[in-house]
């Protein structure tokens, strides 16, 4: 069996988390099949970064290292991927479905004319035998990754290609170190022999942080809250819950009002209405006003200490308790039983 | 010579709006209840593309789509809010394409429309969200890609400057042309129809269209050519027939599993620590989180 490769993203000399979460992953994939974790890295100034890297169980580590390869660029970094990858011929190939990676995979697979899927949030091993060839094949890449908007979760995968390659949602796989002693090998990559100077025909002229405008429409998961939050700190919680099942934070008038949130926020008659796959009201009463704005969600919580409140009537779940009780409680047992 | 932008669409089913009336008994998405629309960030890629021609007299935006006969109504579309003209990619043989065979496709098209400068494109389809079909087609044309645009800054000595947006903070880059440029979102909304251009266009129509229609085009047509919608089958693209459709195509579907989205009856449950728990796992088994 051939190996597994983890392209892995670098900022500031770091590896960044996704990264690690995918080689965790990659790691308990490699003892099913009983081969080996490799992990390709590309930046600069790379001398220390296998401390970071062998704890979670990386054999081999190939190390592109130049100046001009960080920050990322597409061409540069494409170059050596695809060159690594056809002598090193993966199994598997797997990269965090980031701006980077959702960047770099297609690329890769373009040029390796392989299958690639987008946004895993699970990675199985399985076999699969061609209805039409009856052809079977052993221990192939289960890729399964919502679809259709979220509406349905499809298995893909790529019997015929090698490596069989995926983009892996940030936070869906567990962190997890192997061993603080695990040893591996470093491998230089004779980056002469890949790279040209057409790969840098893209300038990066600026970089900064900035923050996005916000838009809750187009989130799947809005949780939101009312004046029954009780104050600008409580909001934080909401925050927190949004961010971690990758939703936005939405709010009822009363809340804005109140000074909690940002109007841009605001759902309703005066503010924006919005359709998510799932919305949680937290501390929102449900004026008629509010109701008319996310009443067509696919499916809606609400956590109210008031059994009467008009919100629970449309809800499908109601939690009859503290906002500020009820949500830490979400947020750890999504964290105890997600994957 | 003109600066030629090419703008890739597709016409998406509207999978945003699945609201309760698009789901059927089970709990599964009604698709046929689902209208057919143009993808929301082809619109922003089309919106780029129209700002560029806005600043640019010899600029000519073309819009290029794949998919079955009905998919000429985002060309139209596109037309209405100033596209110039419009190229249908359809056959049935097309069918079943991952993004690999769709990218190879594609880029068949594209070459057929050289010399271009600018290709530009939503990030990503709201059916699939993969965003791949853009960079796989910038390496089969073998040309440079700027994914996740938010901003054509500037378009200048065969230079294309664009900011992008990423998920920490912004990068502007520059690279010389041709060059594939993928529009995300945040990208300012499309303009509107105007009203002129929809008079113009109402009657443009693809081959495959007229055959449908009842009315005769022919006349009207050969008067005023720009109402011709070009469409292209594989016999008009050079094509690999292994590289098209579900022959072209590596990934395979295995399984497709229906989101269970509706709950009949509205359960009442107390902030106990059990109940909370089981009301998660309920949640992400029935993958409604994570």
């Amino acid at each position: 069996m051939n190996n597994i490769f983890v392209y892995c993203e670098i900022e500031n000399g770091n590896v960044e988390d996704v990264s690690l979460e995918i080689l965790s992953k990659g790691r308990k994939l490699a003892n099913q099949l009983n081969c080996k974790l490799e992990a390709v890295v590309i930046g600069t100034q790379l001398n220390n970064i296998e401390s970071q890297l062998f704890p979670y169980g990386v054999d081999v580590i190939h190390v592109a290292d130049d100046p001009r390869l960080y920050p990322y660029t597409t061409l540069s970094h494409a170059a050596v991927v695809v060159n690594v990858f056809k002598e090193e011929k993966p199994e598997i190939a797997l990269f965090g479905a980031t701006s980077v990676g959702r960047d770099l995979a297609p690329r890769v697979a373009s040029a390796l004319k392989c299958g690639l899927t987008a946004d895993c949030t699970s990675l199985v091993i399985g076999d699969h035998t061609e209805n039409k060839t009856g052809t079977e094949y052993k221990n192939l890449l289960y890729q399964i990754r919502p679809a259709f908007g979220g509406n349905i979760i499809a298995t893909i995968i790529n019997p015929d290609t090698r490596p069989q390659m995926a983009t892996v949602r940030e936070g869906v796989m567990k962190k997890e170190i192997v061993s603080t002693t695990y040893q591996g090998i470093v491998k230089k990559v004779d980056i002469g022999a890949f790279i040209t100077d057409e790969d840098f025909i893209v300038k990066i002229i600026e970089r900064h942080i900035e923050e996005q405008k916000i838009n809750i429409k187009s989130a799947p998961i809005i949780v939101a809250g009312g004046y029954g939050v009780g104050s600008k700190e409580n909001f934080k919680l909401l925050y927190d819950l949004a961010d971690l099942v990758g939703g936005q934070v939405g709010a009822s008038r009363a809340a804005v009002d109140a000074g909690y949130v940002d109007h841009a926020r605001q759902v309703g008659q005066t503010g924006v209405t919005v359709r998510p796959k799932l919305y949680i009201a937290c501390g929102i009463s449900g004026a008629v006003q509010h109701r008319a704005g996310m009443d067509q969600s696919v499916q809606i919580i609400s956590i109210n200490n008031d059994p009467n409140a008009p919100i629970n009537l449309i809800a499908d779940y109601t939690i009859i308790g503290n906002v500020s009780d009820v949500i830490p409680k979400m947020i750890r047992y999504y964290k105890e039983n997600s994957k | 010579m003109s600066f030629r932008i090419i703008v890739l669409a597709k016409q998406v089913p509207d999978t945003r709006n699945v609201g309760k009336d698009a789901m059927k008994a089970d709990g599964t998405v009604n698709r046929a209840a689902l209208p057919a629309i143009f993808n929301p960030e082809d619109l922003n890629a089309l919106e780029q593309a129209l700002r560029i021609k806005d600043k640019m007299k010899d600029a000519e935006v073309i819009i290029l789509t794949m998919g079955p006969t009905r998919a000429s109504e985002i060309i139209r579309e596109a037309m209405y809010r100033g596209a110039d003209r419009g190229y249908l990619i359809t056959d049935r043989k097309f069918a079943g394409s991952d993004t690999l065979a769709t990218s190879y496709t594609i880029s068949l098209a594209v070459k057929k429309l050289a010399p271009y400068h600018l290709i530009i494109s939503g990030r990503q389809a709201i059916d699939g969200d993969t965003a791949q079909v853009g960079p796989q087609a910038a390496e089969k044309l073998g040309i440079p890609q700027i994914t996740y645009a938010e901003d054509v800054q500037s378009v200048e000595n065969n230079i294309v400057t664009v900011k992008r947006r990423l998920e920490r903070g912004v990068e502007v880059v520059s690279c010389p042309m041709p060059a594939l440029i993928t529009v995300h979102s945040s990208a300012p909304a499309c303009r509107n129809r105007n009203s002129k251009l929809l008079m113009k266009f109402k009657h443009a129509r693809a081959v495959t269209e007229l055959q449908e229609e009842t009315k005769d085009y022919t006349e009207l047509h050969s008067h005023r050519p720009y109402l011709k919608i070009e469409e292209w089958s594989v016999a008009d693209l050079d094509a690999d027939f292994e590289m098209l459709g579900l022959t072209g195509s590596p990934t395979k579907v295995k399984k497709i599993e229906n989101v269970i989205l509706q709950q009949k009856d509205s359960k009442v449950i107390s902030s106990d620590d059990k109940e909370v728990e089981a009301l998660m796992v309920e949640l992400i088994n029935n993958h409604v989180i994570g």
